[in-house]
Parts: structure tokens; sequence; C-alpha cells
């Protein structure tokens, strides 16, 4: 079996499970945030629900239009509170606590390797960096776990994804999640879980992992995961003392696909508008200008990213004709990129440093694109108005990019600015 | 289960910005969903579209973010079912837990045009547009019981109630 196959079987209490199987199963964990959990509450309530079966494997994060942006956002954020308060257990985060939900759920040690995670927020998947079956889902899905701890998943086949070669030096997770979608296209795992490897990702950290898996989405993955080894054990402790399940694929797994990168030579690319798969390199698109920068959310919002974005803007100022927005995507992040000194340098370069949330990832506020406008994000989508006007464009890259752009006013590969 | 409609047309990876745009997501009232159905890339279709209409389109329909606004602003736009080559998973399984009927098609996507009348019928398998037959395959056995129940809760209350 494969990884993804392995870890849904031990929670079916299965021996083995083929693609496509139906199942019914127990997840570990549920989350839903403050765009989600709002219909979540309605269904639970609507079928009559009056207790939360598990309430303590329930998360309900605000974090997309937080601090509130207006007065419907403050009257779901209320929604939330309250349901929580009302079932005991059920864990909401105040301001001041809150962070972009899956930086936040990682770093508080709440996911371990062999968990199964429902998320209704497509990007759950991001936990498959640390060896969990993570996958986005609907509030209904959560709506269900809520009244009964349970939910239905079809098994996915599994493509595997492997990168050989040596990585230039600033190539990053986030470029070798693009290239592969740039490669297979965003419906190229469609319905399928994607497994990572090759010595590429071994030598990759644990945050790079979890850039990678957020993006399996992109490619229409449900999941995407990583075998956890000892960096996986490492970036756990201190953050829980629970034991997590270390499951590996079998040697006679079946894979759908084999796809097979060598990164030797490349260098950092971007992905157009307005799709994920419109894969460049960085180089070859270095006369598009653009009118803002943005440097955060749960792709690339956590403090290595922080730290990429802070060397190459160190000494140096964002073009003045352009808006560069650094988001820290939890408070713990904030708070190490003030000690860090990372906030001095972002306020030397001019930049703009936001509390943490989603905000201009999804076009929720701080940050809005207007009329014309052109972005390069650190997010991980590029959608037609994604981030504000209709005929806004938006650039998808890494940290070290995304950094190099906003001095350069363009579109720009890291090493041309720093050579 | 059978629908006859107007068919409106899209292209490939239709997804969930376009279907309902982020900056509606702070209310979850259906008809306020409806009217901005597909605003950004079909300004006033949410108002335009009749009731009944059916949407034709290609492949990996309603890929991105997992809102279920996105198959409740199509229903509330007066959609009665989506045909597409595929759909993105999640807009799948949001579609079967609210209620939104979804067919996956090659054949219909290729054959319905802009403005045709399209009959689905899902219970006998079969599809009539432009006087012409197109057998459609059914649903898992699974998904099947989820949808007589009327949805995924209803299901769930049924099969877990002792
Ligand atoms: S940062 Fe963007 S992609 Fe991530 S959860 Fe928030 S809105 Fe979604």
């Amino acid at each position: 079996m494969t990884l993804t196959e392995k870890i849904l079987a031990k929670k079916a209490g299965v021996k083995s499970l083929t693609p496509q199987e139906f199942i019914e199963i127990e997840p570990d964990l549920a989350l839903s945030n403050d765009i989600t959990a709002p219909i979540t509450i309605d269904e639970f309530e609507k079928a009559g629900g009056k207790n939360v079966r598990c309430p303590e494997r329930v998360f309900m994060i605000p974090d997309h239009f937080t601090p509130n942006k207006d007065i419907l956002s403050a009257e779901h954020y209320r929604k939330l509170k309250d349901f929580a308060a009302k079932h005991a257990g059920v864990r909401f985060f105040e301001q001041g606590e809150v962070g972009v939900e899956h930086a936040l759920l990682p770093e508080m040690g709440a996911i371990r390797p062999g968990m199964v995670v429902i998320g209704a927020d497509s990007h759950t998947c991001t936990y498959g960096a640390l060896g969990a079956f993570s996958t986005g889902v609907g509030s209904t899905d959560v709506a269900g776990f809520l009244l009964t701890g349970k939910a239905w998943l079809k098994v996915p086949p599994t493509v595997k994804a492997v990168f050989t070669g040596v990585m230039g030096e600033w190539m990053s997770g986030k470029d070798l999640i693009l290239l592969l979608i740039g490669k297979i296209g965003v419906s190229g795992a469609q319905y399928r879980a994607i497994e990572f490897s090759g010595p590429v990702i071994d030598a990759l950290s644990v945050e790079g992992r979890m850039t990678m898996a957020n993006m399996a989405i992109e490619a229409g993955g449900k999941n995407g995961v990583f075998v956890p080894d000892t960096k996986v054990a490492e970036y756990l402790k201190g953050r829980t003392k629970e034991k997590g399940d270390y499951l590996a694929p079998d040697a006679d797994a079946v894979y759908e696909r084999t796809v097979t990168i060598d990164v030797t030579g490349l260098t950092p690319v971007v992905a157009c508008p307005h799709l994920p798969e419109n894969v460049k390199p960085a180089r070859d698109i270095m006369n598009v200008r653009i009118d803002q920068v943005v440097i955060g959310s749960c792709t690339n919002g956590r403090i290595e990213d922080m730290r990429v974005a802070a060397k190459i803007l160190k000494g140096r100022k964002v073009d003045p004709n352009l808006r560069c927005l650094v988001l820290p995507a939890t408070p713990k992040i904030y708070r190490q990129a003030l000690d860090e000194g990372l906030f001095q340098v972002f306020l030397d370069a001019h930049a703009v440093i936001s509390p943490p949330t989603c905000g201009p990832c999804l076009g929720g506020h701080m940050g809005i694109l207007a009329h014309g406008e052109r972005c390069v994000s650190t997010t991980n989508r590029n959608f037609v108005g994604r981030m504000g006007h209709r005929e806004s464009e938006i650039y998808l890259a890494s940290p070290a990019v995304a950094a190099a752009s906003a001095v350069a006013g363009r579109i720009t590969d890291p090493s041309e600015l720093m050579k | 289960m059978k629908y006859t409609g107007t068919v409106y047309t899209f292209g490939d990876n239709v997804n969930t910005d376009e279907i309902i745009p982020a900056r509606y997501l702070n209310t979850t009232d259906p008809t306020v969903l409806g009217r901005y159905c597909m605003e950004d890339i079909r300004p006033g279709f949410g108002t335009r579209a009749e009731k009944g209409s059916i949407i034709v389109a290609g492949d990996n329909f309603g890929c991105g973010s997992s809102r279920e606004h996105a198959p409740l602003s199509l229903k509330y736009a007066g959609i009665a079912c989506v045909v597409a080559v595929s759909f993105a998973r999640i807009f799948f399984r949001n579609a079967i837990n609210i209620g939104l009927p979804i067919i996956e098609s090659r054949d219909i996507s290729s054959k319905a045009k802009e403005g045709d009348t399209l009959t689905v019928d899902l219970d006998t398998g079969r599809a009539v547009v432009g006087g012409e037959e197109i057998a459609i395959a059914p649903f898992p056995p699974f998904m099947q019981k989820i949808v007589e129940e009327g949805g995924w809760l209803p299901y769930l209350l049924k099969t877990t109630a002792h």
C-alpha cells in the first residue's frame, strides 16, 4: 500500500484498502474557519444537533476576514465564538492567539504523523508534510463530524512525485511544487494523493514540505503526503508529548503514475495569471512591472519565509511605486520575526507589516488590487479576481522571488538582484 | 430525477473564486450568494439565468476552495444541475452534500451549445440535447444512497441513529 492507503487503512481498522473504495471513518481532527464554520453551525443546528460528539477534536479558527473587516464578518466571528462557548472543548482562538489555520495547527503540535484530518478549507492538505492524511472537505462534512464523529472518503489512487538532482541557491519548496503543477497541470492529480519523495525532498525542511503539501490541491489533489522522518520528529519536539504513527509506504506499493523532476540547473519560477499551472522561469519574464508584493499566507508565511525575504530586503528599499505587504502567519512567527530583527529590515525597506490574517490572499482585505494592477504573491492561487478587481493579475512565487521583485519593481530572479 | 432547462456553457477549470468571489463570503444568505454567481467571468449571470437552467462545462469544474457557498450560489442562481467533463473533488462532495445534482459527461459537454434545451434523466441514465440521445453513467451506489436520503446529514443521522 502507498502511504495514503496505509494511513487510511489503519484508521478504518482494515488490513488493506484499494483506490476508489468508499470508507466511513472517524477523523482525529476537524477544522473550519470564519467563512466555512457559519454554514457548519447552521447545518449542525438544522439537523437537530445538541451536543458536539468529540468537541476536543474540533477547531474553529477565525483567520480569513480577521481582525473583522466589516459588520457581516464580525457577526460570523461572533457566531463561532458563541458556538465554542456553548460547546465546551471546541477550540476557538481570540485575536492575539489566532493565526492562519494551516500554519497555526502544526505550530501548536496539534498535527502528528498518521493522523486523519478533515477541514472545511481546501488547504487542509498542508498537514501531509508531517505524514498525516489531511484533506479539504465542505462545511456540511464538518457538521456531520460534529454530529457523529464520522466522515466519508473515497480512497484516492496515488501519484508519486520524485525530485532528484541538486537545488540551485534561491530554489525553494515553492519552486518545486510550482514546477510539478506546471508539469502535470491543475487537474493533473485530480481526486488523487500525491506522495512526495526523492533526495531533494529528504533534504528539504519541514516548512518547505508544508509549502509543497499546501499546494497539492492546486494540482487537483485530494492530499499531499511526505513520509515522516527524523526531521518531522525534530519539528514536533517541544510542541507535543504525544507520539505520532510514523508509517511508510510498502516496497510493493502500487502507484498510478510516477512523475520525476530533476531540479539540477533549474532557476526560481513564477506562476503567471490566471492558473497555477502557467509556470515560467522568473528570469524569462523580468520585464513585467508590478504594483504590489504580498509575502505571507498558509503557503509561505512561516519564519523560514520571513527570513528569506529579510535576507533579500536587508539594506535595500522596495521600489517607491509599489507596496510590499508582509504577513507573518501566526502570532508566534510575528514575535519571532520581531525578536530576530526582521521587522527592522522590513520597516527600513518600507514594507508594511500586517497582523496574522489571510487578508489579501483571498481578496478579503489588507491589500486589494485595483483594475489593471499586478501583484507578485507568495500565496497559492492566481485565479481571476482572487485578490481584487477582475482585471487585476497575480503572479505566484517564492518569498525570495517576491522580495527581489519588490526591490526591482518588476518580476525578478533573486540571483540577478543579489549578484 | 429529471431536469429540462436552457444550457449555459463554460470552459475548463471554472474555479470557486469565479463561481462566487470571496468578497461575498461575509454572508451565508443563499439568495445573496445566488445574485453574485459567476460575477467576475459573466457579470449579471446570477440574476439573468432563468430557474431550471443547466450549466454545461469542461474539465475540473469547481476547482479551488472548499467553500460550500459555491454550489449554494449556483443553486440559488436557479441552476437545476451542472454537467461537466469532470469536477474538482471538494466541489463534487459539496454538491452531493447540499443536494445540487451534478453529472460527469464528456459527450454532453462536447455536444450541448449555449442556448440549447437539455434534458437529463438520472433515473433512466439518459440525456437528450438537439434531438440526440446520450447515455450518462450512474452514480456509484454509495453516492446514490446519500442522494436518496437527501444529502449527507440525513444519511448519517439515519445510519448512525442507534
Ligand atoms: S492564507 Fe489563503 S489559502 Fe491559506 S487558508 Fe488563508 S485564504 Fe486560504
